[in-house]
């Protein structure tokens, strides 16, 4: 449907182009109505958008300081109720900080690498994929062969030796994932470019005199877009992943700072004493990546059903 | 065929160069190797030395050249000298190799327990398509999938370990010490080969010759088994070759989780005390078995369905 859209555009721009904005609020219509009929979409998109507002505002929820320490709270069980009267919902640690809060503010890293990394591989492997598949020849040939070779090295290995070797700092880490992960977009999108490319549209903007940049920008990018969206949603889950087993080795943004995952790596000290420690940053994380996963399903099936079958 | 298994060697060959080349610039980013592979304490004259003992002076393309070929008393990657790990004091490679038995019993493991559900449950998914068990099923490879492994394994070792003592929380010491770790490296594994099994049972049984086979009477469990599994098994055989290959270079945190003395917690415990020459060793080993596995199943792949077209 996309294409031929597109092709519409390009034999009589403005009018089809009007017709294109009459048509979207019945497109964005359906898709609220296929929302509403899907509850597991809609407890995704409510995950995700309390993480989000946590990581936006986290000083609005977060009930207490969190890297306030008191060894007189030293692994409280969740429930625990101090002197001042504060609650202690989610328990303390091992630092008497409390685990709630540092949960709430712990979500900022993690939403930051994630959605940078997605944005920054994904527009790399859009670029690189449409530059392979819609040129072929050499460049194909010498991009499919650094995807081959990027996809057969182990991507936590490598990650963590980049940062180890380029120090834990926030764009170091988001340097090393991104490097890795630019190849599932474009292993997508080159897929997508080199059925395009023999597409009539194609032909057809040639026909009228556009260049490559031109036809690359106006005509790929929109028609591969919508299978970008729902890989990059797909994605978003697995790069906070991989940010908090990093954080849990103890190569992700360095403490004081709250992460999940070096939450996790000082709980498990503890596994057999304060088991909320380790439980309850797990939790969020867990959900805030079923949270993107569903909603990625859900994008999937309204924008590119044919993804369906792809795994990564 | 047989100038598709070339193509496909040719093809491997090429990546496996590649491989070795991101192993080597791996430690000219840091600028200055001499001083990533020298103690703190070294001296300026034991850098310079040491510079030049490893031939980090010459122009880079020599010194790939070296580090391919051997310089010195090394021999060359391509003979499988990596040099020799500064903390142990023993050639990398040989160290790494020591510690790749613990990973693939892991990953062997870890695809047994994935396969052992994520098979059955796949075909009884599709077959009861729309029930509770699909629902249900549906709803665990969701949560399989968005479940951080460390956590999974820190919540079994909680649940399995601390609180009902059956198994050991960490360590290599016996049969019993391999399930916590298998279970938790098998969790993602098992989601995404289920939900594969699923979709092809579904396209399957949608054919026209299943449909044949219940209109001349047979069983239920005769259709299912005997006509649409086998069909189905297919592009789940490459599915479970590819999760071979993930798992054989990917139980990094699982083993760190564990302490399970795999490659990869050799690697954490190597990149923390900057012991590269092992972390060279181990990522250019742990490439090319994910290369040769994908080769494998490639090739598996091509035997198996006869329709490919092999260009």
């Amino acid at each position: 449907m996309r294409p031929d859209k597109a092709a519409v555009v390009a034999v009589d721009g403005p009018i089809a182009g009007a017709a294109e904005r009459g048509q979207r609020p019945s497109e964005l219509r359906l898709a609220i109505r296929e929302l509403l009929r899907r509850p597991p979409a809609l407890f995704g998109l409510f995950c995700c958008t309390v993480v989000m507002i946590w990581a936006l505002m986290p000083g609005l929820f977060s009930p207490l300081d969190p890297l306030e320490q008191n060894l007189d709270r030293y692994l409280k069980a969740p429930g625990y109720v101090d002197a001042l009267g504060r609650t202690y919902w989610l328990g303390t640690d091992q630092q008497g900080r409390d685990i709630l809060s540092r949960v709430i503010w712990g979500s900022r890293i993690s939403l930051i690498v994630g959605i940078t990394t997605v944005v920054v591989s994904g527009l790399v492997g859009v670029f690189l994929g449409i530059l392979a598949g819609y040129n072929g020849g050499w460049i194909d040939t010498v991009i499919s062969r650094i995807i081959d070779t990027l996809f057969a090295v182990p991507f936590v290995l490598l990650a963590m030796s980049l940062i180890a070797i380029l120090g834990a700092s926030l764009e170091n880490i988001i340097l090393a994932i991104a490097l890795r992960t630019w190849i599932i977009y474009a292993r997508v999108v080159r897929g997508e470019a080199l059925s395009l490319r023999e597409r009539e549209f194609i032909a057809g903007a040639k026909a009228l005199g556009c260049g490559t940049t031109r036809i690359l920008l106006l005509y790929l990018v929109p028609n591969v877009m919508s299978s970008t969206i729902v890989v990059a949603t797909l994605n978003l889950g697995r790069m906070i992943i991989i940010e908090s087993s990093l954080s849990f080795l103890g190569l992700g943004v360095p403490p004081p700072t709250p992460t999940w995952g070096n939450m996790l790596a000082e709980g498990r000290a503890f596994l057999d004493t304060a088991w909320w420690i380790a439980f309850f940053p797990g939790v969020v994380l867990m959900l805030t990546v079923l949270g993107t996963n569903l909603i990625g399903d859900w994008l999937r099936d309204i924008l590119d059903p044919r993804l369906k079958r792809l795994g990564d | 065929m047989t100038a598709y298994i070339i193509r496909r060697l040719l093809q491997s060959l090429i990546v496996l160069k590649a491989v070795l080349l991101i192993v080597f610039l791996m430690l000219q980013i840091t600028g200055d190797p001499a001083a990533v592979l020298m103690p703190l304490d070294a001296t300026q004259e034991d850098l310079a030395r040491f510079r030049h003992e490893m031939g980090f002076d010459q122009p880079l393309p020599v010194q790939y050249y070296n580090f391919l070929f051997g310089h010195g008393r090394n021999t060359g990657v391509l003979r499988g000298d990596f040099g020799f790990s500064f903390r142990h004091e023993v050639p990398a490679m040989g160290l790494v190799w020591e510690h790749f038995p613990a990973t693939v019993q892991l990953a062997l493991a870890a695809l047994l327990i994935a396969l052992v559900l994520a098979i059955p449950a796949g075909i009884l998914s599709a077959t009861f398509r729309n029930t509770w068990l699909d629902h249900w099923s549906s709803v665990g490879s969701m949560f399989g999938q968005s479940m951080p492994e460390f956590w999974l394994g820190l919540m079994l070792i909680i649940v399995f370990a601390v609180k009902l003592g059956f198994l050991p929380t960490s360590g290599y010491e016996g049969p019993e010490y391999i399930i916590l770790p298998a279970l938790t490296a098998g969790l993602y594994a098992t989601a995404r080969i289920m939900r594969v099994m699923r979709s092809q049972m579904l396209e399957e049984l949608g054919q026209d010759y299943v449909r044949t086979a219940r209109a001349k009477g047979l069983g239920e469990i005769a259709v299912v088994v005997r006509h649409a599994l086998k069909n189905a098994s297919i592009p789940v055989v490459t599915i479970v070759g590819i999760e071979l290959g993930f798992l054989l270079g990917g139980t990094v945190v699982v083993e760190a989780v564990f302490a399970w003395p795999g490659v990869g917690f050799l690697v954490v415990d190597a990149i923390n005390n900057q012991d590269y020459p092992v972390v060279q060793a181990a990522v250019a080993l742990l490439a090319f078995n994910f290369v040769g596995v994908n080769l494998a199943v490639d090739l598996l792949y091509a035997w198996l369905d006869p329709r490919i077209s092999y260009r």
